[in-house]
């Protein structure tokens, strides 16, 4: 069944999506339909976070969110963390680190770790906890996390401007 | 596809198209609909709804949107209103899903493994239904049927959902796999009203719907010493002997009802404890 055309915002550009079907995740969007392959599909069922974007600000699963119902809100994706080519902090830290190994997962881990620096309150430093709880949803096989948090702790130094 | 944006528009678009797929958070609902599994000719969306959203105190009542959530059921005063349902929201699977995920989805999917459940359960939680032709109010109990089985009409959606501000500690606790992302093995509610020297427990995972451990309620709140809020270790023993009778748990792929009958026992003494200190000698 098609969903008509109807436009989505994707990291502040309006992108018109004209045969999509009406089952279509925003994930499936994203990648095939917008050419936006950034956010990645694994699991389809919100277990893995490797399609994680936000959506008003929300850490969300595109793989979870309706494409069509998701017209007339902000979707930002990991491809709109950096538009200018230059790396965003949390890139920064995560190469610094060495916390990408497949690189799988990155890009939802990026989307997480860039939701919890935003949702702290000013010059906060996330503890351990709010740390592992903030990427709970995101699942990595390769590095077993250790230089993640690693990344997380060089992440929130680069945004509160203690670290150049 | 409609998306509403008041109550009426949705109610207006069910009775339309009375086969509708309801979407809020769409936790439950995509994943089916990713897989195939799930036919559709029309959806209405309403997760902007905003009548649907928050939630308001009237009296000693709240009223929570069927829109409330997860990640809204912990922020603010929620987790001193209803500590309960604020600790059950932290366990559901993660950050992404609890950002989306609605009370409205959790009642309307009816999962035996719903978190926010047995906390209704064990507040004798009122559910508020709408349609074009109004409004109408069950008890949880009256709501929820069977295994994914709710008494919801093809028109009707879930508005809210009526809990009572109780004055006494509550606990939810849930056994899983692991911390993050799991769905239960066994989840208990236990809140306690002070003014009406009343212990409530829910239980969830360990039937095919939530189930109250009446008996085990009857015995512990003429056990409990109400003056200095204790009690003595043999009715601890006794309560937690009394809920795992209450619960009718099967073998599945996620544990065996041995297992959970166990677990139910254990998170019933463990909640009892937390909420009530042992009898001085």
């Amino acid at each position: 069944m098609s969903a008509g055309p109807y436009v989505l915002r994707v990291n502040g550009n309006d992108h018109e999506v004209p045969d999509a079907h009406l089952g279509e995740s925003l994930l499936w969007v994203l990648r095939e339909r917008l050419g936006l392959p950034g956010s990645k599909n694994a699991c389809e069922e919100g277990e893995c976070g490797s399609c994680s974007v936000q959506v008003d600000g929300e850490l969300v699963c595109s793989c979870l969110v309706l494409a069509a119902a998701a017209v007339g809100r902000e979707v930002t994706t990991i491809e709109g963390l950096a538009p200018d080519g230059e790396l965003a902090d949390v890139q920064r830290a995560f190469v610094e680190a060495g916390a990408v190994q497949c690189g799988f997962c990155t890009p939802g881990l990026l989307m997480a770790v860039d939701t919890l620096l935003d949702d702290l309150p000013d010059g906060g430093d996330p503890d351990d906890l709010i740390v592992r709880e903030a990427i709970s949803g995101n699942l990595c096989r390769c590095t077993g996390y250790g230089r993640i948090l690693e990344a997380v702790s060089i992440a929130a130094d680069l945004r509160r401007g203690n670290r150049t | 596809m409609t998306i509403a944006r008041t109550l009426e528009d949705a109610c207006t678009a069910l009775a339309e198209h009375p086969d509708a797929l309801l979407l809020a958070g769409g936790t439950d609902l995509m994943v089916g609909i990713n897989r195939g599994q799930v036919g559709f000719d029309h959806v209405v969306v309403i997760d902007r709804v905003d009548e649907l959203r928050g939630w308001r105190r009237e009296g000693d009542e709240l009223v929570l949107g069927a829109g409330l959530t997860y990640s809204e059921m912990g922020r603010g005063e929620l987790p001193v209103l209803l500590p309960a349902l604020a600790q059950a929201a932290r366990t559901v699977g993660s950050p992404q899903i609890r950002n989306a995920g609605t009370l409205g989805g959790n009642l309307a999917t009816s999962s035996p493994a719903g978190d926010t459940l047995p906390v209704l359960a064990a507040l004798d939680a009122t559910v508020v239904l709408r349609s074009s032709h109004g409004t109408r109010q069950l008890a949880l109990d009256r709501f929820v049927t069977g295994v994914k089985q709710n008494a919801l009409e093809p028109e009707e959606l879930i508005e809210a959902v009526r809990v009572p501000v109780l004055d006494g500690p509550q606990e939810f606790l849930k056994v899983g796999t692991r911390n993050a992302m799991v769905i239960s093995v066994a989840s208990l509610a236990l809140v306690v009203d002070r003014a009406g020297r009343s212990v409530r427990v829910g239980l969830g995972s360990v039937a095919p719907v939530p189930v109250r451990a009446i008996e085990a309620e009857a015995f512990v709140d003429g056990a409990i010493d109400w003056d200095t809020g204790s009690l003595p270790d043999a009715a601890v023993d006794r309560f937690s002997g009394l809920v795992a009778e209450a619960a009718r748990p099967i073998d599945d792929q996620r544990g065996t009802a041995a297992y959970r009958s166990h677990a139910i026992g254990v998170l019933a003494r463990r909640a009892l404890r937390r909420a009530f200190s042992e009898s001085a000698p």
